[in-house]
């Protein structure tokens, strides 16, 4: 059977799966019952200085549904812990000591200043904790008062307040980074170059989930008014995936080790993210929406998996599918494929039909027999039938194998390699070679 | 509780009340509002969408069901009501197993149908709750058209024609309006006074004038009517019933099964109601398993269905078949009755098997009886009286076109025409297209 023990900064989990700064960690309580659910570790709810900042009375929650009242994703406006700083040192203590193969990160959030963080960070390490985080993300309230996506906004600040906590702890230092930012590799690069160990992505993001139509004001509403809150949940997970592929094709920050965070809620998301570079996985949404029971699907399912494609260790999956990350400008224009409809498969909604119809290349025939057939000669191949289609596989794209005619274009295939650097059409293309 | 199941003769109260209520109560309950949503969103909206052309009355379903997913299920009613203004009674009476939701394409592609009947319930039922009636009458006309039989295909003509801005007047022989809403639909499909709660809804576009105990052809002739009105509408119906052909076939407990239905309708005590201990249906369509099932939930101890044909020739469609054999209904299939025995009153019933041959339905020259004490005929509605100047067409009234007869100023539809299956729909179709085109041919 796989092992799923990893190793992430030195720091050891008998799996993967962390949960992720915020409620289900907040106190010794949860946390407790969450490693007895079999979690690997936890990255302790995010600890400011006292005192302690308070959170909204009313709703503190908006979401988005789907038909059956499935959670695909939500926003928060809660803020830090709005506990005492000392109460959390002290539970974070007793977990640590009570359960030694787990990992224990605290995340933190305290002022701008280089005395504020020294000052902190000895407290930490007195709990005996595995690890700092560095909340640079929180998209509302604490960036507001200079803190959080405040942060992790301005790569200056990152790599500066990263620098200061490497100089005041011996403790691995992982900087969590905002997602609301133009390009994350300059967050990365700013966190590598002040000396982290790692960088945990994505935070949450920032939103609007809905609107009282009644109110006529944002939703969670607190006595008539709303605010952006923080987005994360299955929602976020391609914003996430795609951040963490940039970092970790990044050529400057390759090596650096990436906790992947955003909407992971079944082991499949989990090992996506591994392979785009995540060391290991954290979750948030999918355990408050859930429980800490989800945990046993996790760690079963990635271990049906690796040992399915026979990878004995979460080592072997992170990072595999990084190489295949590439530019558009390097896709093979060469790779020609064709619609292809399943008739002994096909319903006959007519959704392609409308689709391509309507809204893209008019490539699908209808017949009075409402039988559905692609014409070769529109079809451009963009996949929207694929993904409109309700069977599953009833509709493929088929490679045209080179020497074809590809009755589109009039040209033969070519098992050639051709991308956009390279083509004619492109003013600035250079010569194959 | 005075009698049993297997008290001999017909009697009543064979069940207990709180039994009776239950089994007379909402044969498919409603949806809730989150089952709703969750029924709307496996509808995958397609394109030309073959529900549509399978509804007689060709409701925009995709539309309403996104409409219901959407959250609002009144905009959802009013596009059905737009097509069909009895949408509500059709939401539970249409057989969408043969219409609808066969031709959804998750009924080939799963065998499960989008629930389609009982979302256009959900719909037609919220917005009726509000008592809402989102239509307005047009501008005067000035035209008055009389509309004889208020049954769907008179209500939905008659409606419409109020809308367009004419003035109706809408009468029927019976004591109270509805036609076969009100007398014939099995009561486990339209509890709670439904049919006269929408009619009631109905009513409330204006325009509509009604008189009850008006015969055609008795109180009133078709001529009377074409001299005072811009014309007319026949909505009348089947009224009479075919006969058994049988000996011994007017023995005491032969009955029409028609007539226990409406019986059973009327009835405001179903403990009252007489029903006997061993009950033979004879046919094979609604009114057939309406009747064996509504015996049945009467406290019958054994019915049996007979019918002459093969399974597949029934007219009854297989979820109402299904629908009796859960009831606790026998099935009996190629078997017609020879003779109806008895000492007065009806005993047994003698039936011959039969063979479906190329050149027809044959005995076999086998024989069987079956014990009775009461029996039911419905073997099929016939028109009772072809008003004088119109001319039959497979001995219903001929029509052309939106449902114009031989006559000027004379249109009709329902069952009572060629054309469509005898459903509430298609009666509402047709009275529907019909009351357009006299309007049209009225004002231009
Ligand atoms: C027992 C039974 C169960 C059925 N169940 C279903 C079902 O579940 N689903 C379904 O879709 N269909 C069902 N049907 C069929 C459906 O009821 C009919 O197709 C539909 O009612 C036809 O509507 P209509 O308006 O043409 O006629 P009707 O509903 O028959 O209405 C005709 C009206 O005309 C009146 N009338 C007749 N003659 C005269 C006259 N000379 N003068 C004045 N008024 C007159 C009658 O009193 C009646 O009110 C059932 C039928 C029966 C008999
Ligand atoms: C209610 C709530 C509170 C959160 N609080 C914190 C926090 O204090 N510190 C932090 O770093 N992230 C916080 N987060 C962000 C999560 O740790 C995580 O990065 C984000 O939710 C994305 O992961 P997910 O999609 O698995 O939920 C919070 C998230 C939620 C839902
Ligand atoms: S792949 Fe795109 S262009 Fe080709 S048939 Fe499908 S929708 Fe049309």
């Amino acid at each position: 059977m796989a092992n799923l023990a990893t190793e992430f900064l030195g720091i050891k989990s008998p799996n993967p799966f962390w949960l992720a700064s915020a409620p289900p960690t907040d106190k010794q309580y949860n946390v407790e019952r969450a490693f007895r659910a079999g979690w690997g570790g936890v990255v302790w709810k995010t600890l400011g200085f006292d005192p302690h900042i308070v959170n909204v009375n009313g709703p503190r929650y908006g979401a988005v549904w789907g038909a059956d009242r499935q959670l695909l994703g939500m926003n928060n406006i809660e803020l830090i812990t709005d506990r005492p700083l000392d109460v959390n040192l002290r539970e974070i203590k007793a977990v640590k000591r009570d359960w030694p193969d787990r990992a224990m990160i605290v995340s933190l959030m305290v002022p701008c200043d280089e005395e504020s963080w020294a000052a902190i960070l000895p407290m930490v390490e007195e709990t005996g904790a595995d690890g700092v985080e560095l909340n640079f993300g929180c998209p509302h309230g604490m960036s507001e008062r200079g803190m959080g996506s405040a942060v992790g906004q301005v790569p200056e600040y990152i790599e500066m307040v990263t620098r200061w906590c490497k100089k005041h702890t011996r403790m691995p230092v992982m900087v969590k980074l905002t997602p609301n930012v133009a390009d994350i590799r300059n967050a990365a690069r700013a966190a590598h170059k002040g000396g982290a160990d790692a960088v945990s992505l994505i935070n949450t993001v920032n939103s609007i989930t809905s609107v009282d139509l009644d109110a006529m004001a944002p939703e969670p509403t607190i006595d008539g008014k709303g605010t952006h809150g923080g987005y994360c949940g299955p929602a976020v997970k391609p914003i996430a995936l795609n951040m963490v592929a940039e970092i970790a094709r990044d050529p400057q920050t390759a090596a650096l080790p990436i906790s992947g965070i955003g909407g992971i809620t079944t082991w499949r998301d989990a090992a996506e993210f591994l392979a785009l570079g995540a060391g290991n996985a954290q979750v948030c949404t999918a355990a408050m929406n859930y429980g800490f029971a989800i945990i046993k699907e996790l760690t079963a399912g990635l271990s049906l998996w690796m040992d399915e494609k026979g990878y004995r260790s979460v080592d072997e999956v992170v990072g595999r599918a990084v190489p295949n990350v590439t530019d558009w400008q390097y896709l093979n224009l060469n790779y020609v494929t064709k619609a292809r409809i399943d008739q002994d498969a096909c319903i006959k909604c007519g959704r392609c039909y409308a689709a391509c119809e309507d809204t893209s290349h008019q490539a699908i025939s209808m017949s009075e027999e409402r039988v559905f057939e692609v014409i070769d000669a529109e079809c451009v191949a963009c996949n929207l039938c694929v993904n409109v289609c309700p069977v599953e596989n009833c509709i493929t794209m088929e490679r045209l194998p080179a020497g074809a005619r590809d009755e589109r274009t009039g040209q033969t295939v070519s098992d050639r390699y051709l991308n956009w650097t390279m083509h004619p059409n492109n003013p600035m293309a250079k010569a194959a070679e | 509780m005075t009698n049993a199941p297997t008290t001999p003769g017909i009697v009543p109260a064979r069940l207990d009340r709180q039994t009776l209520a239950a089994n007379f109560s909402d044969v498919e309950p409603p949806m809730g509002a989150h089952e709703a949503v969750v029924a709307a969103d496996r509808c995958y909206f397609c394109h030309d969408a073959p529900c549509i052309t399978a509804c007689p009355t060709e409701i925009d379903i995709p539309l309403f069901i996104r409409q219901i997913q959407a959250g609002q299920p009144e905009a959802a009613a009013r596009t059905i009501l737009d097509q069909n203004i009895l949408g509500g009674m059709c939401a539970r009476v249409c057989p969408t197993e043969t219409l609808c939701e066969e031709a959804c394409v998750r009924e080939f592609a799963e065998g499960k149908p989008v629930e389609i009947g009982r979302l256009q319930r959900f719909a037609t039922d919220t917005l009726m709750a509000r008592d809402i009636h989102p239509y307005e009458r047009a501008a005067p006309t000035g035209k008055r058209i009389a509309v004889v039989g208020a049954g769907p295909a008179g209500l939905a003509c008659a409606h419409r024609l109020a809308m367009r801005g004419n003035d109706v007047v809408l009468m029927d022989a019976r004591e109270r309006i509805g036609g076969l809403n009100e007398y014939g639909i099995a009561a486990y499909k339209t509890p709670d006074d439904f049919a006269q709660a929408e009619i009631d809804w109905l009513m409330k576009i204006g325009g509509i004038a009604t008189r009850t105990g008006v015969r055609l052809g008795e109180t009133v002739t078709l001529q009377e009517l074409r001299a005072e009105y811009d014309a007319v509408f026949l909505g009348i119906g089947l009224g009479a019933v075919n006969a058994l052909g049988a000996e011994g076939e007017t023995r005491e407990g032969v009955r029409d099964a028609v007539d226990f239905i409406a019986e059973l309708r009327q009835a405001e005590d179903l403990a009252r109601l007489p029903v006997g201990r061993h009950v033979v249906v004879i046919g094979g369509g609604m009114t057939a398993v309406d009747a064996a099932v509504q015996s049945r939930l009467l406290g019958a101890e054994a019915v049996t269905m007979v019918y002459r044909r093969g399974r597949d020739r029934m007219s009854a469609s297989e979820h109402e078949l299904d629908h009796a054999a859960t009831a606790g209904v026998r099935i009996i299939t190629n078997a017609q009755p020879v003779a109806v025995h008895g000492n007065g009153a009806v005993r047994e019933v003698e039936f011959a098997y039969t063979h479906d041959g190329p050149d027809g339905l044959k005995p076999t020259g086998e024989t069987f009886r079956l014990r009775a004490d009461q029996v039911f005929k419905a073997i099929g509605q016939t028109l009772a009286d072809l008003p004088a100047g119109l001319s039959l067409c497979n001995g219903k009234i001929a029509v052309a076109g939106a449902g114009r007869t031989d006559l000027p100023g004379v249109w009709a539809g329902g069952d009572c025409t060629t054309g469509g299956e005898d459903l509430t729909v298609t009666a509402v179709a047709q009275g529907r297209d019909a009351a357009e085109d006299i309007h049209k041919t009225l004002n231009g």
